[in-house]
């Protein structure tokens, strides 16, 4: 289905995860991330970018490997995405959700 | 009418899991923190009542030497006999942690740590602290508190609020 986010309109899955990554902007994150609630800083970019550079490498995604990632720690990933770190902020940076029960 | 609130009530999301670990093996031990932390993971609160041989998952000395039972489980698809040799609960428990490591799913020492900073709560149960003669600083660090079965129960008030026991 389509969706409108920063004025351009993406695919996205019935969840709401970008299902095409070359639609993805800066612009389209950030008013991803206003509509879950969260103003997006410096600290969330860091995250959004290795979890992009992740997919890229494609290393699936558990909370372990982002609490090992010297990028964030697993408090601070929390404090920057509640309700559910790892599902929102893969939302955000226009990667498919990830599949780990970890 | 009654439909409507019936499906209402049905789409009621699970705002809180309250587990409960009584055993220390590392096949109960594993499902108790995947499900605790999974729960974090989708937004879900979580906490967890560690009481009679589940304490030993949160004692700093016996918490990394936890096994898998092979004596009484049937899913190990081997004779109760054979599951009693020596060495053997060592092999499989080798096994299941080398399977493990390869799916990421951490360590029950680093798990704990992951659990803590997700902000599941982690309680020791106090009958079973007195019962074991067991001090509180024999207990991990991470630990939230030791409680009656009462607190824990007042802890688990309000909607969507799920008890497992494992």
């Amino acid at each position: 289905m389509e969706q409108v986010f920063a004025g351009v309109s993406v695919q996205v899955n019935d969840e709401g995860y970008l299902t095409d990554f070359s639609q993805w902007t800066r612009e389209v994150g950030e008013d991803m991330a206003q509509k879950e609630g969260i103003t997006m800083t410096d600290k969330h970019w860091e995250v959004i970018n290795y979890l992009q550079e992740q997919e890229r490498n494609e290393v699936p995604l558990t909370i372990r490997k982002i609490g090992k990632s010297g990028v964030v720690n697993i408090k601070e990933f929390y404090a920057l995405f509640p309700n559910g770190p790892l599902k929102v902020s893969s939302k955000i940076a226009g990667i498919p959700k990830p599949v780990s029960c970890i | 009418m009654a439909a409507e609130a019936a499906q209402k009530a049905a789409d009621k999301p699970v705002k809180k899991m309250m587990l409960i670990l009584s055993k220390a093996t590392l096949d109960n031990v594993y499902a108790c923190f995947i499900l605790a932390n999974g729960a974090r993971m989708e937004g879900i609160e979580s906490e967890i009542f560690f009481t009679f041989f589940g304490l030993e998952a949160i004692q700093k000395e016996k918490l990394k030497n936890l096994h898998v039972a092979t004596v009484g489980n049937p899913a190990m698809h081997m004779p109760t006999m054979l599951g009693g040799l020596p060495g053997m609960e060592a092999l499989a428990t080798k096994m299941m942690k080398n399977e493990m490591e390869k799916l990421d799913i951490p360590p029950v020492d680093e798990f704990l740590e992951i659990l803590s900073a997700s902000g599941t709560k982690l309680w020791a149960c106090k009958l079973a602290m007195d019962m074991f003669h067991l001090e509180k600083n024999k207990l991990i660090d991470d630990l939230d508190g030791v409680l009656t079965v009462g607190d824990f129960y007042a802890r688990a008030k309000g909607d969507g609020t799920h008890v497992l026991f494992i």
